[in-house]
């Protein structure tokens, strides 16, 4: 079986961080603490910038780009798949030049389903795997997974690290795991659930970012949707800090994917916001920034419409999936 | 690709701009009989409207009405009473927050932002605080019954035109004095429409007389022999002044006067969080903050890591329209401060200090100054000891907890400090060695009407806000 | 030959940074009794005296402000402890310094010592009752306390000499302030007495020093040095008392003013004397995981 190429070992002086276990900790315990009041105002600050006219339809076009349409449900059928990815190719059949979103994202199983709707259309099909969403199971089991959603077809990986490691302090075992998963994925583009809203606050978010950095995720996520609270302003302006001092550090661009509650255009445009000011604009491209949502495209397509239209749009107007 | 923010201009409309404004005296809106002024929109250069300014005469019939009003009505009404008053202004504030909001920002040129989120509701809050003193002061450590003053003269800034106007004039009223206030030449606008709401507020006539004038209407005031105290926000060299006018007087004297407050950055702090702490502790309000944090402190072994960040940080700081919604830094308030602000960089040019200047676009019109930075600063510098009051940082250097305090508490003045880290120990010790009457830790630039507010050495003596602000206004 | 023997008189002379100096002028001044009968020669501190005094006093304020507020008070209970104990020769002292009868003095004395005890029991009591925490509207904890001001120079009351020297100084150093003060030019001795009972009572030199000489000398450099943070004008002559503050002024220091006539020293005193020599230094510190 192929793991694929193995990835480099990050550059510079972060050898010596994942040299063994106790550099990594050294490292991950070192890093600067986060102050939750000063982290919250700042993203409390950036949320009440005013978008309007011409931006705000790039803004709108930008953010439905970066939309992995996610269906997660124990329910889930490939009857609901095809739809989904009918709507991820032509999110609104009114306008035909609203963009493509970036990718769907279903189960493993639905992977092959999803794969035959979207060859050929350059919409990415991302799988969670990894024993998705507790994360919760043996290391082969995890493997498997990622292995069986890679060979199905899938192009990207969201996987769950393993919090109960983390929380107790294996940060090795978190570390290894990430490494193995990305050997499982191949050419796939891994994208490393933190699940912040079970980590023990910001400087945790921190400490499992670089973590999830160090061991060579492409993207750092921040929730499987299935724990509230789920993706926030002030936890996606702290990993957008992670990501920006490590291309600093290491001149890699490493993506970012808020996950889970963010349902409205307003929404949508405080995150990107706070992308543009906090990373920078170098990461307002699906290639680094996503979103996973599901209801959002719909709130989306709907302000596009009252943009266009002069008029506020309806439920009706939009497609229901 | 880019995200250009488009322009979100708040309405000029709202402010409800008049033609001509009119002093406030006795309960009515009076021409005074000095000379009018004209004052400007220093984003624009505009005119915005004139302003009926006060003449020496007018002084004294202020003060006179002041002193009507006190015997007469003010100091012998309840304090329950006097505090259903200042609710009730505290709820108008609110109710034209818009209004006053706009109003600020055209006149005195800071970005709506801040005037909307910060200038218009604390200065609510501050009535809402201290209207219920008003019943409540033998509760508040100055004996059974603590007795009011007398005549206040007031005598405010152009930083914070409305929120100091409420810091006076709130404790002022809750404490049974009646005011004669006289806001700064350049921005006595929304001190006007707070007369207005007092008026609409049905507060009886000559509690609160607002006169507009330059500075000798000030001095004038304060040197009224009716008036039995005196506060004054403004700069140290005004307030020795005033210092000594009043000596050999029995007025009651408080003074807020200048600072440079250093702002501390141990290599432990939450960087990113020092980094909005520093940006908000000089930018803020263009740095024409007393308490501004203008001298940063930055410990060596992350001195250049710091710089780095707060550079690239600085960098998205967007310098303009004070209307826009999106602006961060808006116009100088002056001509004058404009001026001032380039010869104090130009001083730190010629003293050696490395310059560096945010490279956003500014405004053609208007007195703007891009956020600029100086490092390789040092002690012995002009711009590390003198008062800038604008964008402009400084930035020094220090090795050990100790050597940081020493430069930090190395000024004449002593009203505000910094301190970033994590460690608690050290943010306790820290904030006991420091001398300055406010010292955020990790954070900055925070306000609260129950905070007592003021300075240690020359950055002047007595207390705004909460309990221990009460004594300026009480004869205890 | 009288069979009285001849007492070895006491040569008074100024207390700074805990030591016994003559003034450097080498000037002394003839101080007598309230019938005018000459009692002593006391030195006539110069301008150069009182620069010492206040860096004395200046070099005192970190070890002094810094120690515990219990501390402070055991160092002042002790100050009561030493005065009792030379209580007689204080009674003495105050009825030639003031001419007051037997138990005036006694009174004036035994309330100077209950003074000291007084503002002893106030030093670890001024955070709690002048400071305390502010509930502000967000997320930080937000806590005010006082913190002494500095080097206070007092001008000591000019009738009062020992009771009204003690109600002027106490309050100073009980805040954890450093004091010079300048003893009532005409009645100086108790202070200098006064001296020997703090040189041997714990207090740190310099926290404390005693100038005697002219007040109108000595007051315009101590209101206009720029190491002087706060001016108590109590026994200012009062043609003088306008001009000290408007010198004041030049370094924004605090004043206080001199009463319209001395006060009456026995009766208990409020905190107001404490209150103006302290500042209020609020903290703000974010509340946060």
């Amino acid at each position: 079986m192929s793991y694929g190429r193995p990835r480099v070992l990050p550059v510079g002086h972060f050898q010596d961080v994942v040299r063994d276990e106790s550099s990594l900790r050294r490292f991950l315990h070192a890093l600067p603490g986060v102050d939750q009041v000063g982290l919250e105002q700042r993203a409390a600050g950036l949320a009440t910038r005013s978008i309007k006219k011409a931006s705000k339809m790039w803004a709108i076009d930008t953010a439905i780009s970066m939309i992995d349409l996610t269906t997660l449900e124990g329910s889930d059928t490939p009857g609901k798949v095809r739809t989904l990815a009918a709507k991820a190719r032509r999110p609104d059949p009114g306008y035909p030049d609203v963009p493509a979103v970036a990718a769907v994202c279903v189960y493993p199983d639905m992977v092959e389903t999803a794969v035959t709707q979207l060859s050929g259309t350059g919409i990415g099909v991302a799988s969670v795997a990894t024993a998705f969403p507790s994360g919760r199971s043996i290391r082969e089991v995890k493997l498997a997974d990622t292995r069986f959603a890679v060979e199905q077809g899938a192009s990207e990986v969201d996987m769950v690290i393993d919090r109960g490691a983390f929380l107790s302090g294996r940060y090795w075992q978190v570390f290894e795991e990430i490494q193995a998963v990305k050997q499982a994925c191949g050419d796939a583009h891994l994208k490393v659930i933190l699940e912040t809203g079970e980590l023990a606050g910001y400087d945790a978010v921190r400490r499992a970012s670089w973590l999830a950095l160090l061991a060579g995720g492409d993207f750092i996520k921040t929730s499987t949707g299935k724990v509230s609270p789920a993706a926030t302003l002030p936890v996606t302006q702290l990993m957008l800090q992670a990501v920006r001092d490590w291309h600093a550090a290491t001149g890699e661009h490493r993506g970012v994917k808020p996950a889970g509650g963010i349902r409205t255009t307003k929404d949508a445009i405080k995150y990107l916001v706070t992308v543009h000011e906090v990373a920078g604009p170098d990461w307002l491209t699906p290639k680094l920034f996503r979103f996973g949502a599901s209801s959002l495209l719909n709130d989306l397509l709907m302000q596009r419409r009252t943009q266009l239209e002069g008029h506020y749009s309806g439920q009706d107007y939009v497609t229901v999936d | 690709m880019t995200f250009e923010y488009a322009p979100a201009p708040e309405s000029r409309d709202i402010a409800a701009l008049k033609p001509s404004y009119r002093m406030f005296l006795d309960g009515e809106f009076v021409e005074g009989t000095g000379e009018p002024l004209k004052t400007l929109n220093p984003a624009t250069e505009e005119v915005l409207t004139e302003v009926s300014t006060a003449s020496i005469a007018d002084v004294d019939k202020a003060v006179k009405a002041a002193h009507r009003a006190y015997d007469r009505v003010w100091s012998r009404m309840p304090g329950s009473e006097r505090a259903k008053y200042l609710f009730r202004i505290a709820r108008m504030i609110q109710e034209r927050s818009r209004e006053l909001a706009v109003l600020e920002t055209l006149d005195n040129g800071k970005p709506i932002k801040e005037s909307r989120d910060v200038d218009v509701p604390l200065a609510a809050a501050h009535f809402f605080h201290h209207a219920g003193w008003a019943d409540k002061l033998a509760y508040a450590g100055y004996g059974p019954d603590p007795r009011p003053l007398g005549v206040a003269a007031q005598v405010i800034p152009w930083n914070f035109p409305l929120l100091m106007a409420a810091w006076k004039i709130a404790p002022a009223l809750a404490c049974g004095n009646t005011v004669v206030l006289k806001p700064a030449e350049t921005t006595p606008l929304t001190a006007l429409v707070l007369a207005e709401i007092c008026q609409q507020a049905d507060l009886p006539p000559g509690v609160v007389n607002i006169l507009p004038g330059a500075g000798e209407i000030g001095a004038e005031l304060v040197a009224h022999p009716e008036v039995h105290k005196v506060a004054f926000t403004g700069s140290t060299e005004v307030g020795k002044q005033i210092q000594e006018t009043v000596a050999g007087t029995a007025k009651k004297l408080t003074l807020e006067l200048g600072g440079k407050a250093a702002n501390i950055v141990f290599d432990d702090a939450a960087l990113d969080q020092a980094v909005e702490g520093i940006v908000n502790g000089i930018f803020f309000n263009q740095g024409h903050v007393c308490c501004a944090g203008s001298r940063l402190l930055v410990q060596e072994s992350i001195a250049e890591e710091l710089l780095e960040r707060l550079q690239a940080r600085i960098g998205t700081l967007r310098v303009g329209d004070p209307m826009d919604k999106n602006t961060d830094v808006g116009a100088i308030n002056s001509a004058a401060q404009l001026a001032r602000i380039r010869e104090l960089t130009e001083i730190g040019d010629a003293e050696g200090a490395v310059r560096w200047t945010s490279s956003c676009p500014l405004p053609d019109k208007g007195y703007f100054f891009a956020p600029t930075v100086f490092s390789e600063v040092q002690q012995a510098m002009r711009i590390a000891q003198e008062e800038i009051f604008g964008p402009v940082l400084s930035v020094l250097t220090f090795r050990t907890p100790e050597e940081a305090i020493k430069k930090a508490n190395n000024t004449p003045y002593g009203l505000s400090a910094g301190v970033w880290s994590e460690k608690g120990s050290r943010i306790l010790w820290a904030t006991q060695q420091l001398r300055a009457g406010v010292v955020w830790a990790n954070t900055f630039n925070r306000f609260d009407p129950v905070s007592p507010f003021g300075g240690y050495q020359e950055s002047g003596f007595g207390r705004e806000g909460g309990r221990a602000g009460l004594e300026a206004y009480l004869n205890v | 030959m009288s069979d009285e023997r001849l007492a070895v008189a006491k040569t008074y002379k100024l207390y700074i940074g805990g030591k016994f100096p003559r003034s450097e002028s080498g000037r002394s001044y003839p101080v007598v009794d309230h019938r005018g009968a000459f009692l002593a020669n006391a030195s006539q501190a110069s301008r150069k005296d009182a620069r010492e005094a206040v860096a004395a006093a200046r070099k005192a304020f970190p070890g002094w402000s810094a120690a515990t507020a219990y501390n402070r008070g055991q160092v002042l209970y002790r100050v009561a402890e030493m005065l009792e104990g030379r209580r007689d020769q204080f009674i003495h002292e105050v009825m030639d310094a003031e001419g007051v009868a037997q138990r005036r003095a006694q009174l004036l004395v035994d309330t100077a010592i209950d003074r000291w005890v007084w503002y002893a029991g106030w030093t670890d009591k001024l955070a709690t009752v002048l400071g305390g925490a502010n509930p502000v509207a967000g997320p930080y904890f937000n806590f005010s306390v006082p913190e002494p001001t500095g080097v206070v120079a007092v001008l000591a009351p000019q009738v009062s000499s020992l009771l009204g020297l003690v109600s002027v100084i106490a309050p100073v150093i009980a805040g954890g302030n450093t004091c010079v003060v300048v003893a009532g030019q005409n009645r100086p001795l108790p202070s200098v007495t006064l001296s020997e009972v703090l040189a041997t009572s714990d207090l740190p030199g310099g926290v404390l020093n005693v100038l005697t000489g002219r007040t109108a000398e000595l007051a315009p450099w101590l209101a206009a040095h720029a190491e002087v943070n706060a001016l108590d004008l109590c026994g200012a002559p009062e043609s003088l008392r306008r001009d000290l503050e408007v010198t004041a002024a030049g370094t924004v220091k605090r004043v206080l003013r001199a009463p319209v006539a001395e006060p009456e020293w026995t009766i208990t005193p409020d905190i107001r004397r404490l209150r103006a020599l302290l500042e209020l230094k609020t903290v703000w510190h974010p509340v946060g995981t």
